[in-house]
């Protein structure tokens, strides 16, 4: 029944001539254009500069449904949310939203440095679709949530960067729109501040929103959304509610065979109550996964994913480092800490992440394998035995140096040098 | 069942639940009033904020609202009154063009800021959706404030050199309308033309000068001879400015010239409205 229904989308698409991208085109190139090629100017409909940022796209959200949208860059995940918000107008197709919008597309949209910080909760608040009563309601909640009351009436620019976001998320945290478009913007933050926002957007959703959630933050998408679409150039490849499966092929998806940099657990394998991997890949701080090979001048995530039905103390997860040439770099364990800075693994899905630092590794394909066991009792996945592996492939960025564009030797970390005479 | 039913549950206030429909964009479309309203406390926070803004960090503060308009008649006075001898219709020179300066830069200060305000306000406009109109129709309205500060200005000079409003001035505030729909309609045109061409920007400045010099304000409009005076009705400044005079200072009515101001006026608000309106669908694509 439509009632249920909260965005119906239809057949969508928006075209963009390249022309209209660049910006500030001036009166001049205008006129000089339409003296020195009039046909053109009159034929404007010529297709060969133009490319479809979205194109034949269908879905509908249901009341109350938190849908992740997930892509790689330039697949129209902000095009997508740019006309939903009606920020801009679509080329073709149609939408029908059925309830007040709020789109919450940058940190601190309308926030003005000169202003205090009470001065910006009513402006930004305003812009974002909220009326004054409102904002005076919610006013003490927004200060509270955003922990700056004693810089209240201080102009923001004189803020820190920490104390500006907190209080741009704070207003936005209180739009309370029956459908609302979100872009990316979690990822700025502090971590603790972010779970607060993540906190807030969950109870928005327990009471019937409809949210619109564009990320590349894997773990936000699965923590947070009943739903997820995958587009890809444009396309909507995938829309489902199986947010895992979503997922799992949006980063598992099209990926090179010969050295994958991901494994999957399809599901037969390493049957065992403390710990059944489930993914293991190589990914950025978000856990997008990377495109082999990976520039040594970003850090680089092992990522273990699992699933423990029985806590065990002893359970220790890593990974043991090889080179081409299978000479064992080191094993990592997420226990090599002291014991009170173990990560604390519980019941259900856990999922580790270890960094490789930047400009560690040298060039070349290493084998990452996973190692789980229980510490001097038994292997769950036992090195060069039957641990999964995967492969990382390192290219260029090895130094910002001149004189440095390529190292020898098996690793290939910058030092410090000073001077002591 | 209506929807409202269905979700009874949640305490809506506002129980229908709008429904928006978004479609391709296609042609000429008028400007929505009723929408517009429903934005109005939008456009109320814009003026503020753009008052509040404005005098940040400055010394003097508002009273740069007097310090423009006063010094300007002060260099008009001397240059026009005294050494070019302009003739100012029996009212002493200073009174004569300070009652000319006042709607003079309330009507150039809103071109100017309503130019920009599209270009000014791209990191909003990109971001959240509101009526496009609402940014051109704060850019004029906020220059009000200066206007009314330089206003009493201009009440205490026609205390001092002994003139008295005449009866005329109930009708002062259609003037300051006209030379607020003056503004809005040539703003709106500008603002639309300088999201896709910044040469705009800075064609105001000129724009203004030339403006200035073709309305009577350093001289009187009956300077103008006959065969010219019914084109010169075509400038609706000379129409506003011509008419601040007679409510105030009490000279000539501007029966004829107001007619043409305004018929003027009408068509600019109007051809300038449908322009920004087709403009505005492509204005976050372009800005």
């Amino acid at each position: 029944m439509s009632g249920n229904i909260a965005i119906k989308v239809h057949n969508l698409g928006k075209r963009y001539s390249i022309g209209e991208q660049e910006k500030n085109r001036t009166l001049r190139e205008a006129i000089t254009g339409a003296i020195s090629s009039p046909s053109k100017w009159i034929s404007r409909k010529s297709k060969d500069n133009y490319f479809w940022a979205l194109k034949n796209v269908s879905f509908n959200v249901e009341i109350g449904e938190v849908v992740g949208i997930i892509g790689r860059n330039g697949a129209g995940k902000s095009t997508l949310l740019k006309i939903l918000s009606r920020i801009t107008t679509p080329t073709e197709g149609s939408i029908e939203l059925h309830g007040r919008i709020g789109s919450l597309l940058e940190v601190g949209t309308g926030f003005h440095q000169e202003l205090t910080g009470r001065e910006n909760i009513y402006l930004s608040g305003a812009i974002l679709g909220m009326k004054k009563l409102e904002i005076d309601e919610k006013f003490d909640d927004i200060v509270k949530f955003s922990e700056i009351e004693q810089f209240l009436d201080t102009p923001v620019k004189r803020y820190s960067s920490g104390m500006y976001v907190r209080l741009a998320f704070a207003v936005a945290a209180h739009l309370d729109p029956e459908i609302l478009m979100i872009d990316e913007v979690l990822a700025v933050g502090d971590v603790a501040f972010q779970k607060k926002c993540l906190r807030k957007m969950r109870d928005v959703t327990s009471e019937g929103r409809t949210i619109l959630f564009v990320s590349h933050n894997m773990n936000a998408i699965e923590n947070l959304c009943d739903s997820c679409i995958i587009l890809d150039k444009g396309n909507l490849r995938d829309y489902d509610k199986d947010v895992r499966k979503m997922v799992n092929n949006y980063i598992f998806g099209n990926q090179n065979d010969i050295n994958p940099s991901s494994w999957m657990n399809d599901g037969k394998g390493f049957e065992n109550p403390w710990f059944k991997p489930l993914r293991f890949y190589i990914g950025d701080e978000f856990g997008n996964r990377l495109v082999m090979p990976v520039s040594n001048d970003s850090d680089m995530w092992i990522f273990i994913e699992g699933e423990i039905d029985e806590v065990d103390i002893s359970l220790c997860l890593g990974y043991a480092l090889y080179n081409e040439n299978g000479l064992l770099l080191y094993w990592s364990y997420h226990t090599d800490v002291v014991e009170t800075d173990w990560v604390k693994l519980e019941r259900g899905i856990n999922r580790l992440s270890s960094k490789i630092p930047k400009r560690f590794l040298n060039e070349g394909t290493y084998r990452v394998e996973l190692i789980a066991s229980l510490h001097c009792r038994q292997w769950i996945c036992e090195p060069s035995v039957s641990a999964p592996n995967i492969f990382l492939t390192i290219q260029g960025g090895i130094s910002e140096s001149p004189y440095a564009t390529q190292k020898p030797g098996i690793l290939a970390p910058i030092m410090d040098w000073r001077l002591n005479n | 069942m209506s929807l409202a039913v269905e979700l009874g549950d949640h305490e809506r206030k506002d129980s229908p639940i709008p429904v928006t429909i978004i479609k391709p964009a296609k042609g000429w479309a008028a400007v929505d009033i009723i929408e517009l309203w429903k934005h109005r406390e939008l456009l109320q926070t814009f003026v503020l904020r753009d008052i509040k803004v404005r005098y940040k960090q400055t010394v003097l503060g508002v009273a740069w609202a007097v310090i423009q308009p006063f010094f300007m008649m002060v260099v008009f006075t001397l240059f026009f009154g005294r050494l070019a001898n302009v003739p100012s219709e029996g009212i002493p020179y200073p009174l004569f063009s300070y009652a000319a300066l006042l709607p003079w830069t309330l009507f150039a200060e809103g071109i100017t800021r309503s130019t920009n305000s599209m270009v000014i306000n791209a990191n909003i406009m990109t971001k959240v959706y509101f009526p496009r109109l609402i940014l051109p129709i704060s850019s004029i309205i906020s220059p009000l404030l200066d206007f009314f500060i330089a206003f009493v200005i201009l009440l205490g000079m026609m205390f001092y050199y002994g003139y008295f409003p005449t009866i005329n001035i109930i009708l002062l505030p259609a003037f300051i309308l006209l030379a607020l729909a003056t503004s809005l309609g040539v703003g709106l045109w500008l603002s639309a033309l300088n999201v896709q061409y910044r040469d705009f920007q800075y064609t105001v400045p000129f724009l203004i000068q030339l403006w200035l010099f073709a309305s009577p304000v350093v001289y009187p409009s009956t300077l103008v001879p006959e065969p010219y005076s019914t084109i010169y009705g075509l400038n609706p400044m000379a129409g506003v400015i011509e008419g601040f005079r007679w409510c105030l200072l009490g000279t000539e009515p501007p029966n004829y010239l107001i007619i043409v101001s305004a018929i003027v006026v009408v068509a600019i608000l109007i051809s300038g409205s449908f322009y920004f309106r087709r403009m505005e669908k492509t204005f976050a694509d372009v800005v």
